[in-house]
C-alpha cells in the first residue's frame, strides 16, 4: 500500500481553479521532485498535502489514514508530514537547538532531556551541531535552511515536503542543502520536493511529476521523462530550464 | 525667597510612604497591565482565523473607550460610580484597578502591532510543526511582537506611572498626594515640588533602566544581526 495517496484532488482561490484533479500515489522510502512552471500549482499541491491549504474535492491518504477533514489533528499530522519552505522560516527569537525541540516539547510533549537528544541527533544529521547555540540571525541561508530540516525531521515525520528549499540560497549555499536532502533520500526518507535544480531531480529522484496548468501533465523516472518527454509542454519546459 | 529644605525633614516619612505607594501601584499596574493587554491581544487576535467573535468585539470596545476617555473621569467613574450602583471599592483599589484597565487597554493596541506584523511564514511554520493557534501564540508570535514594538511600551509604562497622580484625587497617599499634604502644612511649595518632581523623575528613568535590562535578556536574539 502506497504512503501517500491522493485521488482526483481539486483547489479553487475563489474563482481560480489551481488544481484541475491531481492523482498520485508515494510509496515509503521514494524521492518524488515535483516540477513545472511559475503558477502551476506545485506549491498549493505540497500545501494541500500537510493541510496548510484545505482541498475542495477529493482525498489524501496516508498510509491507511485519511489526512483531511477531522480524521487527524494537527499534531498527529505533523508527526506523518514535515515541511521545508523556500523562506525557511527560522523562529528568530530561539536558539538553533530550541528551534528544532520546540515542536517535539510542545506538541509532542517530549521530555527537555529526551527532545534535547533527538534535537543533537537531528542537527548532526544536517551538519549543524558546532551551531546549536546561535540565533538564526547569526546563520547563513544554506544553514537556516539545515536547520529547519532538522526541525521538522525532530517530529519524526514519515514524509518530508519541501517546497523549493534552494530558491532563496545564494548559488554557493545551495549545494550544501541538496547534500542533506540527498542523504536523507538514501537514508531511505520518503521525500516529495518541488524544485527547479534539474539535475537535484535527475541525479537524486525516483520519479519527476511534470505540473502544467493545476494538472499532472506527466510523471515517470527522471531519465525517461528529461530524455524523453512525450508533450510539447514538457519538452518546451526542460529546454527552458536547461 | 530663600530656598529652606529643612523644612521638609519633619515629613520625610510623608515622602516616603508616598513613594512607596507610587512604586508599588507602578510595578503592580505594570506586571498585572501588560498581563491583560496579552490575553485582550491573543483573543482580538483570533479574528484573523475565525472572525470577530463577540468577546472579541466587546474586548475592542474595551479598548476604545479607554482609549478616548481621560483617565481621570476613568477613575471618578470607578471610585464615585460603582459605590453608587452599591458595589463599595476602596481609593486604592479603584486606583489600582482603572490603572491597569488603561495601561492594558494602550498596552493591547501596542501589542496589536507587533502581532499583526508576524510573518505568514512564521504562522504557517508553527502551523506545519503542529502547533495549535494558542501555542504558537506563545512560543512563536508572543516575543518577537514584544520586541518590535518594546519602544512604545516602556513609554506607554512610564506615562502610566506619571499619570498614577491623579490618583492623589482619590486620596490615594501617593507622591503627589504627600507633596499637596506637605505643602499645605509648611507652604513651601517650591522646595516640595522641586523634590517631588525630581522623585518622578529618577523614577521614570529608574522605571526605563529596569526595562532596558529586562529587554536586554528577553531580545537577546536581536543582537545577532536583523531579527
Ligand atoms: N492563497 C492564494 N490565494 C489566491 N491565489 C493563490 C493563492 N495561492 C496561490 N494562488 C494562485 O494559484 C496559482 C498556483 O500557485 P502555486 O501553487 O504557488 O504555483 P507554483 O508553486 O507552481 O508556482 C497561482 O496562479 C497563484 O497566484
Ligand atoms: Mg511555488
Amino acid at each position: 500500500m502506497a504512503l501517500v495517496s491522493v485521488k482526483d484532488l481539486h483547489k479553487s482561490f475563489g474563482e481560480l481553479e489551481v488544481l484541475k484533479g491531481i492523482d498520485l500515489e508515494v510509496e515509503a522510502g521514494e524521492v518524488v521532485a515535483i516540477i513545472g512552471r511559475s503558477g502551476s500549482g506545485k506549491s498549493t499541491f505540497l500545501r494541500c498535502l500537510n493541510q496548510l491549504e484545505h482541498h475542495d474535492w477529493g482525498t489524501i491518504q496516508l498510509a491507511d489514514q485519511r489526512l483531511d477533514g477531522t480524521s487527524m489533528t494537527p499534531g498527529e499530522l505533523s508527526q506523518n508530514v514535515g515541511m521545508v519552505f523556500q523562506s525557511f522560516n527560522l523562529f528568530p527569537h530561539k536558539s538553533v537547538i530550541d528551534n528544532v525541540m520546540l515542536a517535539p516539547v510542545v506538541v509532542k510533549q517530549t521530555p527537555k532531556s529526551e527532545a534535547r537528544r533527538i534535537a543533537e541527533e537531528v542537527l548532526a544529521k544536517v551538519g549543524m551541531s558546532d551551531k546549536i547555540d546561535s540565533y538564526p540571525a547569526q546563520l547563513s541561508g544554506g544553514q537556516q535552511q539545515r536547520v529547519a530540516i532538522a526541525r521538522a525531521l525532530a517530529m519524526n515525520p514519515k514524509v518530508l515536503l519541501c517546497d523549493e528549499a534552494t530558491s532563496a540560497l545564494d548559488p554557493e549555499l545551495v549545494g550544501e542543502v541538496l547534500r542533506v536532502l540527498e542523504d536523507l533520500a538514501k537514508e531511505g526518507m520518503t521525500l516529495i520536493l518541488v524544485t527547479h535544480e534539474m539535475k537535484f531531480a535527475r541525479d537524486v529522484s525516483h520519479r519527476v511529476v511534470f505540473m502544467h496548468q493545476g494538472r499532472i501533465h506527466e510523471s515517470g523516472p527522471p531519465e525517461t521523462l528529461f530524455t524523453r518527454p512525450q508533450t510539447p509542454e514538457l519538452a518546451q519546459f526542460i529546454a527552458s530550464v536547461v | 525667597m530663600t530656598l529652606d529644605f529643612s523644612s521638609l525633614l519633619p515629613y520625610t516619612d510623608q515622602i516616603l510612604e508616598g513613594l512607596v505607594t507610587t512604586v508599588w501601584l507602578t510595578v503592580v499596574t505594570t506586571v498585572a497591565g501588560i498581563a491583560l493587554a496579552v490575553v485582550v491581544a491573543y483573543v482580538r487576535d483570533g479574528a484573523r482565523v475565525r472572525g470577530a467573535s463577540l468577546v472579541s468585539r466587546l474586548l475592542g470596545g474595551y479598548v476604545e473607550v479607554i482609549r478616548n476617555t481621560p483617565f481621570i473621569v476613568q477613575l471618578f467613574f470607578l471610585f464615585f460610580g460603582l459605590p453608587a450602583l452599591g458595589v463599595p471599592i476602596s481609593a486604592t483599589v479603584a486606583a489600582l484597578i482603572a490603572m491597569i484597565l488603561n495601561l492594558g487597554a494602550y498596552t493591547a493596541e501596542i501589542l496589536r502591532a507587533g502581532i499583526e506584523s508576524t510573518t505568514r511564514g512564521q504562522h504557517e511554520a508553527a502551523r506545519a510543526l503542529g502547533l495549535s493557534r494558542l501555542q504558537s501564540f506563545r512560543h512563536v508570535v508572543l516575543v518577537p511582537a514584544f520586541s518590535r514594538v518594546y519602544p512604545s511600551l516602556i513609554s506607554q509604562c512610564i506615562i502610566v506611572m506619571l499619570g498614577s497622580a491623579v490618583v492623589s484625587q482619590i486620596s490615594v497617599f501617593d507622591l503627589t498626594y504627600a507633596a499637596n499634604f506637605i505643602q499645605s502644612r509648611n507652604f513651601r511649595g517650591f522646595e516640595v515640588y522641586l523634590v517631588v518632581t525630581a522623585i518622578y523623575l529618577l523614577l521614570a528613568v529608574g522605571l526605563r533602566l529596569v526595562f532596558e535590562f529586562v529587554g536586554r535578556r528577553l531580545f537577546a536574539f536581536r543582537q545577532g544581526g536583523s531579527a
